[in-house]
Formats: structure tokens, C-alpha cells, sequence
């Protein structure tokens, strides 16, 4: 009988944290400026353990500087990305939900451009803290228009969602339309995800929004269950469903809000990453949510070194990564769902 | 014990129920008549709170709904809802172990005592061999008797039934209700059933309460409730009310308007 105990949960979870282990540490070894790996190893764990280091200053700098950060941060934006997919996915009652859907990204996108335009997208954190604006305005909007007799509707916050997300989408294709060349290139690469730019400065600014996120809406993890069937059915067995609702929408807007904000849209993770764990593990968010997280983390990791070093010295754009992998290996989970769901 | 006083209710300028009052006995079988509109539905929904009255209010074993917390509620009524729609498919054995969350708190996981209760629950009403298999693989039938299964988890006092036999065939209707009867005779459960099907509420309830445009307009055993003057009158068609050979209790038929032979 495989239903969901806390030590599958812990089980699982370990299994996978050992996979996002070695993930991360593969993601350091590769890259376009060759640093032997053994060396590369050598690096990491004696800054970790606080030992005087033996590399070079540019091997430091390769891998304590612009790796290992870059790993951290792709993988708190994919775990957060999958977290809020998955509760999306379970509050809306519609399995093609993403984080996106309610129009944070588009609102990111605005402010994220508006920084670029002014320029304040060479400061530190310009760019991040104007797009986590514009993302925190679209929230407070859609909610706003997507309440009635001051309760959440889904239908009526879905239709709030898309509607302001296509009003900003063409604020964002006006911005477009009158760009200059490098702006541009800039914009384009923020909108399709990018890595870029990652620090520990962004990693702690990302890290709170993550780390409260997941735990508020693990908290309702067995409630989040009850949903699944319907609001009435989840009040039938004594749940105090509008407050859920309220906690959950905002715990996972905010949790996208601050992902994007760092790293610009990246799609598909929050999609398919969850749907992923679902056909893997079944559909119980106290293991769905955990799960979700962990092997978003991987997957993100995983997709920005694919980013950097399949045309290094040239980098993609991660999402180009993430849609193109990750989709035909969705579609294989699909076709062969029968076999998956019985591991 | 669940009395009724005076309850009224409207969603928006329209009442839907009116002043209706009456007591329900630990261990009766109610069943809930009346024509489409009549209140049936949102008059289940308040004895859940679901819907909260404008005026009035319910005494649950002589406390009000309105002083009682959702999770107390779901310790004391079940509800089986017409058709429940899963939107990841849970096995069934999860679905039923979902019947003991007014009983866990926010982090905890079922214990093997929860595992035991709904086993027992799923033995009951015969759903064990699907213990493993994905909710939407199975049957309307089966389907009814899991959810059934998961309103027993639950360890009520009180189950509440919204149209229960309205997709099942005439063998899985009788298999039902007759389920739900030994769940009332040998569990002492007291049971609200609304449902559009008079010839079997009159078959298996001890008392009917017929509602016509949100009031009581008769409640009484089915012999007092169901003739032809009472139908003709809320339903507004010609009906003729003999008697069941078999159980002596009331039947309907229904009537071609004259002129057609």
C-alpha cells in the first residue's frame, strides 16, 4: 500500500536532494573556461569548509564567483517555480495552470523593462526590485478584480488573470517596438530567462521569498488535497476553504513574483515539472510539494549548464532549454504514464 | 438530534427557504421531496453550513452551527455529494483515508488507527478489492460507494445524501439504498436524503418532508405525505398513488395529460 507517510516523504526527499547534490556539483565542473574538475572539486569544498583556497584567483573566481552562485540561484528559481505551478495547478482545478497564469510575469516584465529603459538595469538589484514591483502591482490588481462578495472565485480570478496579462503584454510589445538595439538584446534575453547575472546578493534576495513560500503552503499540503475535488468537498471535511485560498494564492504569487524577478520568465519549469511528479509519485501535495521542489531545482540546474555550454562560448537562453527538453520528455512521461505511476 | 427552527434563506432577492422548523431524530431516515427549485438542495447545504441562514438557526445535538467550528461540523455530518469530480486521479484508498482529515492536524499524516478505520469503512460497503485502483477508473456505482466508504471515515453522526441514485441503474439504486439502510438500522446513523425518486424514498424513509417553494408542505411517514392530493398540488401533474404490493407503502405513477389516449 503506497500511501503517503512521512517516511516516503523523508525518503523520497533524500533520494532526490542527493540528485540536486550531484547536479550541482556536475553544473560546476563544465563550463566554457576549462578548470580541471578535480581542481574545480578541490575549490568548492574548501571554501565551503572556511579552508585557505589553492586555486588560481581565476579558477576562484570561475567557480566560487560565477558558478556555484549561478547553480543556487537556477536551482531556488526552479524549485519555486514548480512549488507555485503545482498549487496553481490544485487551487484553479486546471491541470494546464503555470505560475504564470495569473499575469505575474507579464507584470515582472513591464517593470523588469522599465528598468532597462531608465537604465537602472546596470545597478545591482535594479532590475529585480523593479520587476518584483511590477509583479507585486499585477497581483494586487488581479486579485482585486478577481474578488466577489469578498470571496476568491477561480473562474472569475483565472479571467482577472488573463485579461491583465494580455493588457501588459501589449504594454510590453509597445516597449519592444520602440526599443534601441541593445536594449533590445537585453529585453529579449529577460524575457526568455537568463542566468546570467546571478550573485549571492540575488540568491539572498530570492532565498526568504522561496524558503516562506514552500513552508506556508506546506502547511496546507493535506488541504491543498481536498481542493482537488472542490471547494464544497473540501469544506465537507472541515476545511476553512477561503482562508486556504488566500494564504496559497498569495504564498505562491509572491514565490513566483520574487523567482522572476532575478531571472526573468523562465517557462515551462512550472508546468511540466509538477505534472512530472504527479505521473512519478501521485498527486498528494505533502509529497507533490517537496518533490516538486527538488527535482525543479535539478531540472533548472541541469538545462542552465546545458544554456551555457552547448554553443559555449555562446550562451542560450535557459528557457529555450527548458521548453525544448523538457517537453518531448513530458509528452514520453504521458504515453507511457501506465508503467511510471506504478514506481 | 438536529432541530430546525425557523430557518429562512436567499441568495439574492428571492427567498429560497422559508421559515422552516421542524426536529430530526438521532437515528432517522429523512428523506427530502419536492419539485426542481423547491429548496432541497440549498436546504442540505445549510444543515452543513455550507450556506449560512438569514434568519433562523440549527441545533446540532443542542448546539447552534453558527457556534460550531467547520472541523466539528465535519466530525458530525458527512455529506455525499451528487457527482464529485477528482481532478488528479487518487487512488481509492486515498479518497477514503480523506474522510479522517477533520481528525489530523495541519502537518500530520494518517496513522495506521486511520488505515484501520478506513478499511473497515471500505469493507463495509464493499470496495476493499479497489483499495489500489485510480478513483476515475471505476464504475458510477462503485464510484458512490467509495465516497460512501469516505463519509463512514469520517465517523458521523449524521450523513447527508444529494441526489444519490440520480446516475445509477435500478440494480445499483436498490444495491444503494439498501447499503444506506443498513448504515441507519445497525449504525444508528440518522440520514438526510434529498432525492427526486418519491417511490423509493417512499420505500426506504421513515419520515418525508416535502417542500414546495422553500416551505414545509407536509412532513410526515410516506403513507401521510405522498397521496394524490399532496403531489398534485406541489407538483402540479396528475399522478395516481396506490399502494406497493409488496411493502403496503405508497406508489406513484405517472399520468399522460387526458386526450391521449
Amino acid at each position: 500500500m503506497k500511501i503517503v507517510t512521512l517516511k516516503r516523504v523523508v525518503v523520497i526527499s533524500a533520494l532526490l536532494g542527493l540528485l540536486l547534490i550531484l547536479v550541482i556539483l556536475v553544473s560546476i565542473l563544465v563550463g566554457s573556461a576549462h578548470v580541471d574538475p578535480l581542481r574545480s572539486l578541490h575549490i568548492l569544498f574548501q571554501s565551503l569548509f572556511g579552508l585557505k583556497g589553492t586555486g588560481t584567483e581565476t579558477e576562484e573566481a570561475i567557480i566560487l564567483s560565477i558558478r556555484f552562485p549561478r547553480a543556487l540561484l537556477a536551482g531556488l528559481v526552479g524549485a519555486g517555480l514548480s512549488v507555485s505551478g503545482a498549487v496553481f495547478q490544485a487551487l484553479l482545478r486546471n491541470p494546464l495552470a503555470d505560475p504564470y497564469i495569473l499575469g505575474v510575469s507579464s507584470g515582472a516584465a513591464v517593470g523588469a523593462i522599465i528598468a532597462i529603459f531608465m537604465g537602472l538595469g546596470t545597478l545591482s538589484l535594479g532590475t529585480p526590485l523593479a520587476s518584483s514591483l511590477g509583479a507585486l502591482l499585477t497581483i494586487v490588481t488581479v486579485f482585486y478584480f478577481g474578488k466577489q462578495d469578498r470571496k476568491i472565485h477561480p473562474n472569475t480570478l483565472l479571467l482577472a488573470g488573463v485579461i491583465t496579462s494580455s493588457f501588459l503584454s501589449a504594454l510590453i510589445m509597445f516597449f519592444i517596438s520602440i526599443s534601441q538595439r541593445e536594449e533590445l538584446h537585453t529585453i529579449i534575453f529577460w524575457l526568455m530567462g537568463d542566468f546570467s547575472l546571478a550573485n549571492y546578493r540575488t540568491i539572498w534576495v530570492v532565498f526568504p521569498y522561496v524558503f516562506i513560500g514552500f513552508f506556508s503552503l506546506y502547511l496546507h499540503g493535506r488541504h491543498l488535497n481536498l481542493i482537488l475535488s472542490g471547494e464544497e468537498n473540501a469544506m465537507q471535511l472541515g476545511v476553512d476553504v477561503e482562508r486556504l485560498k488566500l494564504i496559497s494564492y498569495f504564498s505562491a504569487s509572491l514565490v513566483t513574483a520574487a523567482s522572476v524577478s532575478v531571472c526573468g520568465l523562465i517557462g515551462f519549469v512550472g508546468l511540466i515539472v509538477p505534472h512530472t511528479v504527479r505521473l512519478l509519485f501521485g498527486p498528494d501535495h505533502r509529497l507533490l510539494l517537496p518533490a516538486s521542489a527538488l527535482v525543479g531545482a535539478s531540472f533548472l540546474i541541469a538545462s542552465d549548464t546545458l544554456a551555457r555550454t552547448l554553443l559555449a562560448p555562446v550562451e542560450l537562453p535557459v528557457g529555450v532549454i527548458t521548453a525544448v527538453f523538457g517537453g518531448p520528455f513530458f509528452i514520453y512521461l504521458l504515453r507511457t504514464r501506465k508503467v511510471v505511476r506504478t514506481i | 438530534m438536529i432541530e430546525v427552527q425557523s430557518v429562512s434563506f436567499r441568495y439574492h432577492e428571492d427567498w429560497v427557504l422559508r421559515d422552516l422548523s421542524f426536529l430530526i431524530e438521532k437515528g432517522e431516515f429523512i428523506g427530502v421531496i419536492g419539485p426542481n427549485g423547491s429548496g432541497k438542495t440549498t436546504f442540505l447545504k445549510i444543515l452543513y453550513r455550507l450556506l449560512s441562514p438569514q434568519s433562523g438557526e440549527i441545533l446540532l445535538d443542542g448546539i447552534s452551527l453558527k457556534r460550531m467550528t467547520r472541523t466539528d461540523i465535519a466530525r458530525k455530518i458527512a455529506v455525499v455529494a451528487q457527482e464529485t469530480q477528482l481532478l488528479f486521479p487518487f487512488r481509492v484508498m486515498e479518497v477514503v483515508l480523506t474522510g479522517r482529515s477533520p481528525y489530523l492536524g495541519h502537518l500530520m499524516f494518517e496513522s495506521q488507527k486511520d488505515i484501520e478505520i478506513a478499511r473497515r469503512a471500505m469493507a463495509w460497503t464493499d470496495v476493499l478489492p479497489f483499495s489500489e485502483r485510480p478513483i476515475d477508473e471505476l464504475s458510477g456505482g462503485e464510484r458512490k460507494r467509495v465516497f460512501i466508504a469516505r463519509a463512514l471515515a469520517q465517523e458521523p453522526d449524521v450523513i447527508l445524501l444529494d441526489e444519490p441514485t440520480a446516475s445509477l441503474d435500478i440494480h445499483h439504486q436498490i444495491d444503494f439504498l439498501d447499503l444506506i439502510l443498513s448504515l441507519n438500522r445497525e449504525r444508528r446513523l440518522t440520514i438526510v436524503m434529498a432525492s427526486h425518486d418519491m417511490n423509493l424514498s417512499s420505500e426506504f424513509c421513515d419520515r418525508l418532508i416535502l417542500l414546495k417553494e422553500g416551505k414545509v408542505y407536509k412532513i410526515g411517514p410516506p403513507g401521510e405525505v405522498i397521496t394524490r392530493e399532496n403531489i398534485e398540488s406541489v407538483y402540479g401533474c396528475k399522478v395516481w398513488v396506490d399502494q406497493n404490493p409488496i411493502s403496503g407503502l405508497p406508489r406513484i405513477t405517472l399520468l399522460k395529460k387526458e386526450g391521449h389516449g
